[in-house]
């Protein structure tokens, strides 16, 4: 585990290139333990591959990528798998096995880090993490079910599950909204926050909808009331800061800082991506 | 040099068959390694024997009803189609050792090997295939598992250790079909004499072909499949485009591998 004040996540100048299209164009950017990074972009600005270069799904063509002090651009597939059971990752469309039943596909990052033969209870301790974290999406009805039998909110809620089953120090959320009713995306978001500070774990968020990065921005999980606090603007400060905006153009990034700063900025496709009111 | 340059580019067709040769070569050195990634996992952990057994079903057990079909009714044939030629130069007593040599040195191996290919290759194919647009290749990778050490592997053990006992069993329906044609039906041979002279008829080499094909189609078959299973691109309509490619590369090399395999044996 790397000190707290190291970052988890670090890219240097990172480049990706598919045929003669830029992916990803000299992309930097750090992410420290408790913080959230929210990225937008127009569809094929480089969001996903972003999070996909992240843990190593795409190989970045320039520059260095470092995840938990470990050189992820300089690692073979089979060392980075080890790297990767250590992040939590909720695919756009859920990327849930429709072989296993719900209960399954959560429990699977488990299996995959303790060893199967472990014991009555080991076994036992494994189906109350899995029912915790289905409890967690507010989904433990859902444990015998199969993918194709449940919603897609609620789909997308199990692949919350399985993402922080392990507890995982930082989470990938691609587009973890899209496509769902507000008030669906707000209880997907709602329950971004309460793993964020909960567990104090890192989050990098692709998503298209302002209102997803203004409820990781502007508030926080609250465990003894079990609900969202609005942050204030003064004594809450260093909390807002710990949530910063990248918006992404044709693989580079054309925008990075706070709530308040992407609300100022004067570019038109910054611009496109924010919410102004009145 | 100039002027050949300017001159092939002014042939756009000699580029694009230079395209298509360079993706055929970048396409079969994927292949390869595919293989060599596949071949590797079965000494390296971890294992997933659930995974093996469940394919050893569903490959072996679930092609068994077909396998028998198409080996009855192909001994059936041979026997009718020779029996008639044999009897033109009064070697009708014969028909038992050419059945046996067609059926175990040819016809079992690769007439399994089609319909397992025609099963299989395509169940295999569009399974990958249909988890590789759906993202859960992607899932799997992400989750710390190698999806070439838990679907490939399994796939490969499974499809080469049933594929020789489908052909064996194909070979025996086969000899069975082909007796009741020659025996019962025709009466061109007593059933003592079909059965000694198909055994005779046998020998070590003959045995050993007709199990070496199988394991080689078995192979084939299984890393097609998952070959182009893990490379499909473009949602439901590149599935099917997977399935298609697998079937049908995977039947093309069947028959190219039985005519190596043959030029083998034939010069022992």
């Amino acid at each position: 585990m790397p000190a707290p004040q190291e970052p988890i996540l670090e890219f240097k100048e990172v480049s990706l290139k598919f045929g003669d299209t830029w992916a990803l164009r000299n992309v930097s950017l750090r992410l420290s333990p408790g913080e959230t990074r929210i990225v937008f972009g127009a569809a094929g600005a480089g969001k996903t591959t972003l999070l996909k270069a992240v843990i190593g799904l795409v190989d970045a063509d320039q520059g260095s990528i470092r995840l938990f002090g470990r050189d992820v651009t300089s690692s073979k597939e089979t060392d980075l798998f080890a790297l990767r059971r250590q992040a939590g990752v909720l695919f756009q469309e859920g990327g849930l096995f429709d072989s296993l039943s719900v209960g399954e596909n959560v429990e699977y990052p488990l299996m995959t880090q303790t060893n199967k033969g472990a014991g009555v209870l080991a076994a036992v301790n494994t189906e109350n993490r899995v029912r915790d974290a289905l409890r967690f999406v507010e989904l433990e009805q859902t444990f015998d079910k199969f993918p194709s039998e449940i919603s897609g909110g609620m789909r997308r809620r199990v692949g919350i599950a399985r993402a922080i089953v392990t507890e995982p120090p930082l989470v990938l959320y691609d587009s973890p909204t899209a496509g769902l009713d507000p008030i669906t995306a707000n209880t997907i978001m709602a329950l971004l926050a309460k793993e964020r500070d909960v567990r104090n774990s890192a989050s990098l968020i692709v998503t298209h909808r302002y209102q997803d990065g203004e409820i990781m921005s502007d508030f926080r999980y609250d465990q003894e009331h079990e609900d969202l606090v609005r942050l204030n603007d003064g004594a809450d400060a260093a909390k807002r800061a710990r949530t910063k905006f990248i918006v992404m153009k044709e693989g580079e990034v054309v925008f990075f800082g706070t709530k308040q700063e992407l609300e100022a900025c004067g570019d038109e496709y910054v611009k496109k991506f924010v919410r102004h009111e009145g | 040099m100039l002027a050949s340059s300017n001159e092939s580019e002014a042939i756009p067709g000699g580029f694009c068959l230079l395209d298509f040769l360079k993706t055929l070569l970048s396409s079969f050195q994927d292949f390869l390694f595919l293989a060599g990634r596949s071949f590797r996992n079965i000494f390296r952990s971890p294992h997933y024997y659930d995974d093996v057994f469940l394919q050893m079903e569903i490959i072996g057990v679930g092609s068994l009803p077909i396998v028998i079909l198409i080996g009855a009714f192909s001994g059936a044939i041979i026997a009718l189609q020779m029996a008639r030629a044999l009897n033109t130069y009064g070697a009708g007593s014969q028909v038992g050792t050419i059945v046996s040599l067609t059926l175990v040195r040819e016809l079992g191996p690769v007439l399994s090997a089609v319909m397992v290919a025609g099963r299989n290759a395509s169940g295999i194919a569009s399974e990958l295939g249909s988890m590789k647009v759906t993202e859960q290749i992607d899932a799997m990778r992400a989750l710390g598992t190698d999806p070439v050490q838990k679907l490939v592997t399994p796939r490969l053990i499974a499809t080469t250790l049933m594929l020789p006992c489908l052909t064996a069993i194909a070979d025996a329906i086969g000899l069975i079909g082909a007796y009741l044609i020659a025996v019962p039906l025709l009466r061109i041979i007593s059933g003592a004499q079909y059965w000694s002279t198909s055994w005779r008829a046998l020998v070590i080499n003959d045995i050993a072909q007709g199990l070496l094909k199988p394991v080689v189609f078995g192979m084939i078959i299984s890393l097609v499949g998952c070959f182009y299973g893990l490379r499909t691109t473009g949602g439901t309509q590149g599935v099917g485009r997977a399935v298609t490619e697998a079937v049908v590369s995977a039947m093309v090399w069947i028959f190219v591998v039985t005519l190596l395999i043959d030029k083998v044996f034939v010069g022992l």
